[in-house]
């Protein structure tokens, strides 16, 4: 008797544990990852939350969106330590795919493949992406990195004690240590040009208007006019980060 | 009790003691203000120097200049896109000299030619064919650059 309830009880668990892990992998597969998840599902509260858009189409690869943000920001010149810098994507002609930047585009993009080999190319700004649900915050062991209330994702530099866990937490590569600080550094959205209602210093100097910035609780405003006009995409939406930088004609080559 | 159990619960009640009055005498006063994070850390964020002013400011001695650009294709770059951030020298406009760029490259990284660019958003020439020896500067104007030099 006791040997039959011990193996039913042993078969029961067996079909729990296959349930369990064949459900979860049915609805990882048949629940569509929203692009749009932190833009449409926003937490409550009445200040602004800022996202960020980002045009492809609009974007000429100047890369002055880097450099102004190695200026405001005191970022080391060094052509390691980017808080928001631009990739050019090259699709050639046998489906290989190249992707370049030097000196995060500061210097200017030279093309390095022939015209005739080309399919298509292509310029992709990166920059933080001001995740809802960062994995940078989440493993911090200090708190010093933290998201405030208007959702901005914010390095507390004077806590910090420079582990470099967020760096390898960021799917997006978007940290670095600070070289003399020592401690981890990256985009602010410009917080302190923000809170004074000054546009970040890359939206401000973008000469073609690519970059957009604004707050995803204003209806009426830029950057919802911006999602409800154009097909925008997020950057890997299958790390379900909650990014709330969205890209306008996003190929799906773009890592 | 057991002996060994009082000993025992005398040693926790120490460790635990000390490791409270570490985490009190260490707590940053402004910690747990608004969540898990220095409070102050964002009035320091917040302090930071705005380094960018904008052509407004541009504007107030400059105005010669910002209307002539808004006649050309330049009309909505900004002046710091090319010239440097601008806080130093409204400050001190004698004594802190914005960069006035005029190397070809400097031109190019805009208006070099490149298959990611698109001919509707931007003017475009092949730098190591247009005019080779001379500066883009020595023809055109850079704040109107459809006009050109006499």
């Amino acid at each position: 008797m006791n040997l039959k309830t011990e193996k039913s009880s042993r078969r029961q668990f067996l079909n729990t544990v296959a349930l369990l892990t064949g459900g979860l992998l049915v609805s990882s597969v048949t629940k569509p990852f929203n692009g749009l998840l932190a833009a449409s599902n926003k937490p409550e509260g009445n200040e602004p939350w800022y996202g960020i858009g980002i045009d492809i189409e609009k974007c000429i690869g100047c890369a002055r969106c880097a450099n102004a943000c190695k200026e405001e920001n005191d970022v080391p010149r060094e052509p390691f330590y980017f808080r928001s810098w631009v990739e050019q994507y090259t699709i050639k002609n046998n489906g290989e795919i190249i992707v370049e930047s030097p000196n995060g585009g500061i210097d200017g993009f030279s093309q390095s493949v022939p015209d005739e080999d080309i399919f298509k190319s292509f310029f992709v700004p990166k920059m933080c992406n001001h995740c809802s649900k960062s994995p940078c915050v989440q493993v911090c062991p200090v708190g010093a990195t933290f998201e405030s209330k208007e959702g901005v994702v914010l390095v507390d530099s004077n806590y910090c004690i420079g582990c470099g866990y967020c760096v390898q937490a960021c799917p997006y590569g978007c940290r670095y240590i600070h070289p003399e600080k020592k401690t981890a550094d990256k985009c602010s959205l410009c917080y302190h040009r923000i809170s004074k209602g000054i546009a970040p210093a890359c939206m401000e100097i973008c000469p073609n208007d690519a970059r957009i910035f604004g707050n995803l609780r204003d209806k009426e405003g830029e950057l919802v006019k911006f999602l409800k006009e154009h097909t925008c995409h997020v950057l890997k939406p299958e790390m379900n980060t909650g990014s709330k930088l969205f890209y306008n004609a996003l190929n799906q080559e773009v890592k | 009790m057991p002996q060994q159990i009082k000993k025992l619960l005398i040693v926790f009640t120490i460790i635990f003691g000390i490791f409270f009055i570490i985490k009190y005498a260490l707590k940053p006063k402004s910690f747990g203000e608004f969540g898990h994070y220095r409070g102050l850390a964002i009035i320091e964020n917040e302090n930071k120097q705005v380094k960018y002013v904008g052509t407004e400011a541009c504007n107030d001695c400059h105005d010669d200049i910002v209307s002539y650009k808004k006649e050309g294709p330049h009309v909505n770059l900004q002046c710091e896109v090319c010239h440097g951030p601008g806080y130093l020298h409204i400050q001190d406009p004698e004594t802190n000299k914005l960069i006035i760029p005029s190397k070809r490259e400097k031109c190019g990284i805009c208006h070099q030619k490149n298959a990611a660019r698109s001919e509707n958003n931007i003017t475009q020439v092949n730098l190591k064919e247009h005019n080779v020896e001379n500066k883009c500067i020595d023809c055109h104007k850079a704040h109107n650059p459809y006009e050109f030099k006499d």
